[in-house]
């Protein structure tokens, strides 16, 4: 598996996130006051948007009806379901954002 | 000396602080036995020492820290003598001697003089500008002295030292901390722990030097600078010395008690003579002396026994455990701290991101000492293993997580009877649920009172809540709402606060009265607290504000926006409408909607197609997505409606050139009617103006949405211009007053609108010029929104990002 760079991290302004397509993803790229997070643009309820969410701490809040959602391990910490979010290992090397996608095989078909 | 007819003994108490007083209400309990007389050598009743740096902080006013009013004293026919320094004590006579020359005679004497501080010998400290902190008045004093941009040095770097220099910071002085040693805190910290809280003062602009003394203090009368051990001059306005606390023991001296550091006690609490009995900072047990708040009132307990006959209870001394929030940086330490001998094992979690650190001392399986920083969640749980001297073995894999809370009532309920809820004034569950069942208490003010839990510090006021939730059957919440359970306090307090100690940004708030994190409740509540105190004059913190604020635009069910342009009074032109429909589409604007609010909507936006659409419009914003002014609604009025009155549309029109950009708590809808016949509805808008033959009357609180309300009068003038001040003028109270997300309707009834009208269109010119003033800083701090579009806020603010790199596999395009 290998890091893609994705872009300068000026571009994500502290405690905010913003989209980036990626193949076939969309990935929310947040840039937390401890780093870096990366996850599927799509809340699991209603497919709302996430970069555009507040965050708290590592949780980000759905703006369309507030699902709160675990930036690091994409689990949905409100409500209560056991569904998730896919995340996606981060890195920033020499100002650059990276991150890392697992093998996308069915991007070929 | 004052005659006394009663022939019950005589108990005079020296000193009327916490831990006299603590005593005195300990030693009531069992019953009417004395007659008392209580000296203070401060001119205030009994007031929590523990929270004069709130007062400092701006948190607390001066009344707020009172715990015993004089009211206390009377009912229980005490008599309170303030401002008296006892200077002389004769044991054998059983007099005392003040410095108003009185002489009083006692049966029983206690004392309880407390401490003062440690001067270290520094040339130049007898200038004017050097300040100990330890009283009400000195508080007062460094207040009165502290300005934005003054130069503040505070020696010492201790809890007291680290309180004072935050105090002083939230004022707006420019602080510098001066510490003998390397770490700071170092009684309660180890060197580690106190870098954590170093980076904290650091990071919030406090100026931290370690491994430093002073020389010298400079200056004619007044402090000018302060020469440091390395040479270095320092401008100084003002010294504060809190470099530590030394017991009062000159009384013990005087009457012939044994004294050494402080003046000696045993396990009753008495000293070397039969009718004198000391208490509290002043007394020395078992070698130690204490300056903390529970082991006085520990102390206090047992005194009270002995004293009154009852002798029986003994003090073993005092577990010195502390946990205390100090420059917003929450600290908690207990027993063994260093590795001072040999076979302690150390438990050590660290994040210096987040600014947590966490060190336990185990010692054969036991628990033996903690030291927490910038998280001291779990700090009970480690002080009850500590007591217990419980064996983790079987826990040790997880120590440091703590255990999730099952049911939100099970904290409580896993808490045992013994356990310590309120730890200044060692207030236990079990004592707080017997005074819960045996007084019918309701409310945390009746538990503080009864049992004086939360009353020192205030930080087990959450537990005390859940007891009572859990416990009380009549519970009823404290009446003040906070804003939310990350900055604890209510929004009228936080407007003031911010205010008062000119904070300008979100963070600053959140860091400095909240938990440092915040969350999507209170952060957009802050942001417009901020804003509106300070109308522009603070730091913008976008990603505070929830996405319609961030891009201006309202967000939809599929993530797209809408588009609102501002189309004031409902009055458009064809080029607008041209424009519009061009840029309808240009954009293949899925939907154009006419709005209730007598506009026009273009549905399904993509946000990078916002700046584009808004230059192509050429229009300003509508702000139909924000908590802030949106429309004037009008009739057609006077020019054209043979029933017209008043000339509505112009008057619209004008009432929302005045407002427009300006946010308010949440959402302002306004109308304006020539006639009573309400053809654009004013009666149901949060600010409305009917037009009658020859007057207007405002009206407010209005609404048509959820809930349907008929708006109030607010009053009726005679001129147009009137009618649009009046209004203006409710506007503003209304962004100064109300809470966060509370529309005009509940406002109007929360406050009553007999207190709007006073304070409002009937309040002395002053105070409406007032108003005004603000209103029009604010006005001409606003702008529109949608210029962003040519100097976006983030060069992102818009924009989806492109990747630098694509995966391989992009050949599927």
């Amino acid at each position: 598996m290998s890091w893609l760079k994705v872009t300068p991290a000026e571009n994500v302004p502290l405690r905010e996130g913003r989209s980036v397509c990626i193949g076939r993803r969309e990935i929310a790229i947040f840039h937390l006051t401890d780093g870096f997070k990366a996850i599927d643009n799509r809340c699991p309820h209603n497919l709302g948007p996430l970069c555009d969410g507040i965050t708290k701490g590592t949780t980000v809040v759905c703006p369309l009806h507030g699902w709160n959602i675990n930036l690091e391990n994409g689990k949905v910490l409100k409500p209560d379901v056991p569904v998730g979010v896919t995340t996606y290992p981060v890195r920033v090397i020499e100002g650059i954002v990276e991150i890392q996608l697992p093998e996308m095989k069915e991007a070929v078909a | 000396m004052k005659p006394r007819k009663a022939k019950k003994p005589h108990l005079v108490l020296v000193g009327n602080g916490m831990a006299g007083i603590a005593c005195l209400e300990q030693i009531l309990r069992y019953g009417d036995m004395f007659d008392i007389t209580i000296f203070g050598d401060e001119t205030h009743v009994n007031y929590s020492r523990i929270l004069l740096s709130n007062v400092l902080a701006g948190v607390h006013g001066f009344d707020d820290i009172t715990l015993n009013p004089l009211e206390w004293y009377r009912e229980r026919n005490i008599s309170l003598r303030l401002g008296v320094r006892i200077t002389g004590v004769d044991p054998v006579a059983h007099t005392i001697s003040g410095d108003d020359g009185a002489v009083t005679s006692y049966d029983k004497l206690l004392i309880a003089t407390g401490s003062h501080p440690f001067v270290p010998p520094v040339p130049g400290l007898e200038k004017k500008g050097v300040c100990a902190w330890r009283t009400l008045d000195d508080t007062q004093r460094l207040l009165e002295w502290s300005a934005p941009g003054k130069h503040a040095i505070v020696l010492g770097g201790g809890l007291l030292g680290l309180e004072a220099a935050r105090g002083l910071q939230v004022q707006g002085c420019e602080v510098t901390v001066i510490h003998l040693l390397d770490t700071l805190m170092n009684r309660q910290l180890d060197s580690t722990g106190g870098h954590y809280v170093q980076r904290k003062m650091e990071n919030l602009g406090i100026t931290v030097r370690t491994k430093c003394t002073v020389r010298a203090i400079h200056g004619k009368e007044r402090v000018e600078s302060v020469e440091l051990n390395t040479g270095k001059i320092l401008p100084a306005d003002f010294v504060v010395v809190a470099a530590g606390i030394l017991p009062n023991a000159e009384l013990g001296r005087m009457a012939g008690l044994e004294v050494k550091r402080g003046i000696v006690v045993n396990d009753f609490l008495e000293t070397s003579n039969p009718d004198i009995f000391a208490v509290g900072e002043c007394v020395e047990h078992r070698g130690m002396t204490y300056g903390l708040v529970a082991p006085l009132i520990e102390q206090g307990k047992v005194l009270a026994a002995t004293i009154t006959g009852n002798k029986g209870p003994t003090y073993e001394g005092s577990s010195t455990a502390t946990k205390l929030k100090v420059a917003g940086v929450e600290v908690f330490s207990a027993g063994v701290i260093e590795e001072t001998e040999a076979g302690l094992d150390i438990v050590r979690y660290e994040d210096p991101g987040l600014g947590i650190y966490k060190k336990l001392v185990l010692k054969g399986g036991q628990m033996v000492g903690a030291i927490l920083v910038g998280d001291t969640s779990e700090s009970g749980r480690y002080m009850e293993w500590i007591r217990s001297k419980e064996d983790l073995t079987a826990k040790r894999r997880n120590l440091l997580i703590p255990e999730p809370p099952k049911d939100p009532g099970a904290s409580i309920a896993e808490m045992s009877d013994s356990e310590v809820v309120c730890g200044c004034m060692g207030v236990s569950k079990g004592t707080i649920i017997t005074a819960i069942h045996d007084r019918g208490i309701c409310t945390l003010s009746q538990l503080k009172e009864a049992t004086r839990a939360s009353a020192g510090c205030g930080s087990c006021a959450g537990t005390c809540t859940a007891l009572l939730a859990a416990v009380a059957p009549g519970f009823e919440p404290d009446v003040k709402q906070v804003l939310c359970s990350c900055v604890p306090f209510p929004e009228e307090q936080l407007r003031e606060m911010v205010h008062t100690q000119q904070i300008r940004s979100v963070q600053q708030v959140l860091d400095i009265y909240g938990n440092g994190t915040g969350c999507e409740k209170c952060r957009p509540a802050l942001s417009y607290m901020v804003d509106m105190v300070w109308c522009g004059e603070h730091e913008e913190d976008r990603s505070s504000r929830f996405i319609n604020d961030r891009v201006h635009a309202n967000i939809q069910k599929d993530g797209t926006f809408s588009v609102v342009p501002r189309m004031r009074g409902g009055v458009t032109s064809p080029a607008e409408l041209r424009r519009i429909a061009e840029v309808a589409e240009k954009y293949n604007v899925p939907l154009v909607k006419v709005t209730g609010s007598q506009r026009l909507d273009l549905l399904g936006v993509k946000k990078q197609d916002l700046p584009g659409i808004w230059a192509d419009l050429g229009m300003p914003s509508g702000q139909a997505y924000a908590k802030g002014v949106r429309m004037v609604k009008t009739c057609v009025g006077s020019e054209f409606c043979r029933f017209g009155t008043q000339d509505a549309i112009s008057t619209g029109v004008e009432l929302e050139k005045r407002l427009e950009n300006l946010f308010t708590p949440h959402k302002t809808k306004l109308a304006v009617v020539g006639c009573p016949r309400n053809c654009a509805e004013a009666t149901v808008k949060d600010i409305g103006l009917v037009g009658q033959e020859g007057s207007w009357q405002v009206v407010v609180g209005g609404a048509a949405g959820k809930s349907v309300r008929k708006a109030d009068v607010l009053v009726t003038v005679a001129s147009t211009e009137e009618a649009l001040e009046s209004a203006e003028l409710f506007f503003q109270y209304y962004r100064e007053h109300a809470n966060y997300l509370e529309r005009t309707y509940d406002f109007v009834e929360r406050t009553g609108m007999d207190k709007i009208r006073r304070e409002t269109v009937y309040a002395v010119p002053e105070a409406r010029a007032g108003l005004l003033d603000r209103l029009r800083k604010a006005k001409s701090a606003s702008y529109d929104a949608w210029l962003e579009r040519e100097q976006p806020k983030t060069a992102t603010q818009f924009v989806q990002i492109q990747p630098m790199e694509a995966p391989e596999e992009v050949s599927y395009r």
